[in-house]
Parts: structure tokens; sequence; C-alpha cells
């Protein structure tokens, strides 16, 4: 069969998600921001809750996301999104509200809003791209570097003696009766891209059911600050990240 | 038995050139282009196999930009 053929509107079995924003996103090529940001835009439209739904964008590579994605915005001072989208949630009960953070701003600058807001069980979804590197201001280290891993700041390696441990705070957050789902996720291959979806779509419906805060990990690459290729990038990840931030559920409340 | 055969169309313009979507295609339909580029300087993705594409849409899912739509039919 001849591709005109085949590329009929009847045959098409996969479109780019109707509210990402036709705008050309700003984010290096091959960065994992751009994914995250189609499973988004998908899940809010499959759940039909667009008009309802408020994001609150961080300040860090995803500091424009509110260009991308076509709900509701608002934009949170480094660190803040969660005591912005408490506020969002608890003045207008209705609204799906969720935040769209960094490593950087969920688990350095913020991590008193993000501890405290998964603690009194918000019924938000964290939304948490961990990237072990504050990709916008130029690749320097976060909490979550991985030991030996350079950055601008760690030149030679991250030193446990002089830097401190990575900050597992999705583990922490586990811990905390606030939260009724926490998972980690990656969107570096096909299948992880579903599944990564496929978490997104259930925090969303715990928010929309108000069952507490759902916080969604998705492990990425910052192929830019890595200073690798967007394939390499992605390699290292699976390679590195993982043993540190193994993927899956770390808790999953049914009631 | 029934066959599966596929095409993808890249937003040539909206592509960064990446390279993810090349890696993820399990039938090696997709190249980037050598030498032409789009109006922001990137050799953007294409069907340089397009006789392999079995329309998984393994490309689309990986592609951060959403450049990619995947068409899909069954040939008896
Ligand atoms: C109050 C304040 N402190 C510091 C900064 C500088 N700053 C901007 S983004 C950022 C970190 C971003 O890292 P991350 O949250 O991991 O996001 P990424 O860019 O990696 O996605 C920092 C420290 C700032 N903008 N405001
Ligand atoms: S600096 Fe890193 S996180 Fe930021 S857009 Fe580039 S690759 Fe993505
Ligand atoms: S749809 Fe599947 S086979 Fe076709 S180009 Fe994309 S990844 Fe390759
Ligand atoms: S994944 Fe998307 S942006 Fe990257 S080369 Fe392929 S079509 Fe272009
Ligand atoms: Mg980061």
């Amino acid at each position: 069969m001849d591709i005109e053929d085949i590329i009929k509107p009847e045959n098409k079995v996969y479109a780019a998600p109707e509210l990402l924003e036709e705008v050309n996103m700003h984010y290096c090529p091959g960065c994992s921001h751009g994914v995250i940001h189609k499973l988004v835009a998908e899940v809010i439209s499959e759940l039909g809750i667009v008009e309802r739904t408020v994001g609150v964008s961080p300040v860090g590579c995803a500091v424009f996301a509110y260009n991308y994605i076509d709900c509701d915005w608002i934009e949170a001072a480094h660190g803040r999104a969660p005591a912005i989208a408490t506020a969002a949630n608890r003045l207008w009960p209705e609204n799906v509200v969720f935040t769209y953070q960094g490593d950087g701003d969920m688990s350095a600058i913020g991590t008193a809003e993000t501890i405290h807001a998964a603690n009194r069980g918000e019924n938000i979804v964290m939304i948490f791209v961990n990237n072990a590197i504050y990709g916008m201001t130029g690749g320097q280290m976060a909490p979550t570097t991985l030991i030996g891993q350079k950055t601008s700041t760690s030149p030679y390696g991250r030193r446990v003696d002089l830097n401190g441990h990575p900050l597992e705070i999705t583990n922490l957050l586990k811990e905390l009766d606030g939260t009724c789902y926490v998972t980690r996720q990656s969107v570096h291959t096909p299948a992880n891209v579903r599944k990564t979806k496929a978490a997104l779509k259930k925090a969303f419906m715990n928010a929309i059911a108000k069952k507490g805060t759902s916080v969604v990990e998705v492990v990425s690459t910052c192929n830019s600050g890595w200073k690798m290729t967007p394939e390499k990038a992605n390699e290292w990840m699976a390679q590195h990240m993982f043993e540190k931030y193994p993927l899956g559920d770390l808790k999953n409340s049914e009631s | 038995m029934a066959k599966i055969q596929g095409a993808v169309t890249v937003n040539k313009e909206r592509c960064k050139g990446c390279n993810l979507c090349v890696v993820a295609c399990p039938t090696e339909t997709l190249s980037l282009q050598p030498y032409e580029v789009n109006d922001r300087g990137y050799h953007f993705a294409f069907m340089s196999n397009p006789e392999a594409c079995i329309g998984c849409c393994s490309c689309a899912l990986v592609c951060p930009d959403a450049c990619i739509e995947v068409y899909r039919v069954k040939i008896d």
C-alpha cells in the first residue's frame, strides 16, 4: 500500500495531545520535560477535567510550562508550588490541582513546602521531575545529584564528606500519612512512557476523589547539564540513576 | 494472515533532531536528515525506510516535542 493511502485520518493511531499548544517548547533537544508535558496534557484531556484543572509551575526549566499545556496555571516562587497548590485547592475544592517541579525546586529550596503539604494530605498531585541537577541555571549540583556525579559545582564528582548523600525525598514522602500514592517512573522507553501515563492518571484520579497527596516522581535526564547526547543521557540514567532511584510504586493505598 | 503496515508524519519545523525516535524505532524506519535542516537549524527526522514501518507508535511516545503522528492499516 502507498504511504499516501496509509496517511489518512481514519488510520490515525497516535496524534499530538490536543491540550499541547502549537508553540515550540524551549527545552533542549531530547529533554525529558517535553515527554512529561505530553503525558500531563493527555491525562487532563482524557479525564475531561480541563475546565477545572490548575497547574502550578516551578522555578527551573519548566517555569514556562504554562505556555505549553492549555489549562489554568499559577506560577509559584521557587519551591513554593505545594503551598500555592494548597490554596488553589482549598479555596475552590472542585479544582484539580497539580504541581510540576524539578528536584532543585522540590527537594532543595522547597523541601519544607513539599513535606508539609504532603503531611497535611492536601488533595493535590505533585509531579517531581528528578534529573539530579539544576538544569536551568547551568548544571549545578542538586540534593539529588549522585555520588561521584560531575556537575558545574562538583567538577570532580559529588563527595559524601563534602556534600552529603543524595536526598531521596520521594522515600520520605512515602512515610507520611498524608500521601496516598507515591510512585517513581521514567520516560526513556516507549513502555516506560506508557507506565508513567498510567501513574499520572491514577494520581489525578486520587486528587479528584480527594484521597490525599499523590507524588509521581519521574527519573529524568538533563542531557545539556550532564553534557551528553540525549541518547547517551538515557543510557546513563538507566545505568546509574535507577540504582539510587529504583522505579516502581513506593506506596499505593487503595482505600 | 493480516499484515500491518504503518506510516508516520514528522512535524519538521517542530523537530529538534534529538534522535530519540530513531533509536526507539524497532524497525529502523527513521533517520535524521543528513544535510537538510529546518528553519531553526535542526536535522529533522524522516522516514528513510518507509516500507519497514509497523505503526507501533514507539517513536511518537518518546518524542519530547510531539512531532510525530502515526497511522496504521491492516492489509488482508
Ligand atoms: C529564590 C531563588 N533562588 C535561586 C534561584 C535560581 N534558580 C533558578 S532555577 C534553580 C534550580 C532549578 O533546578 P530544578 O528545580 O532541578 O529544575 P530543572 O531546571 O533541573 O528542571 C535555581 C537554583 C531562583 N530563581 N530563585
Ligand atoms: S537544561 Fe536540562 S532540564 Fe533544562 S531544558 Fe535543557 S536538558 Fe532539559
Ligand atoms: S511507528 Fe513504530 S515502526 Fe513506525 S517509525 Fe515509529 S517506531 Fe518505527
Ligand atoms: S524524537 Fe521528535 S524531536 Fe527528536 S528527532 Fe524525533 S521527531 Fe525530532
Ligand atoms: Mg533538576
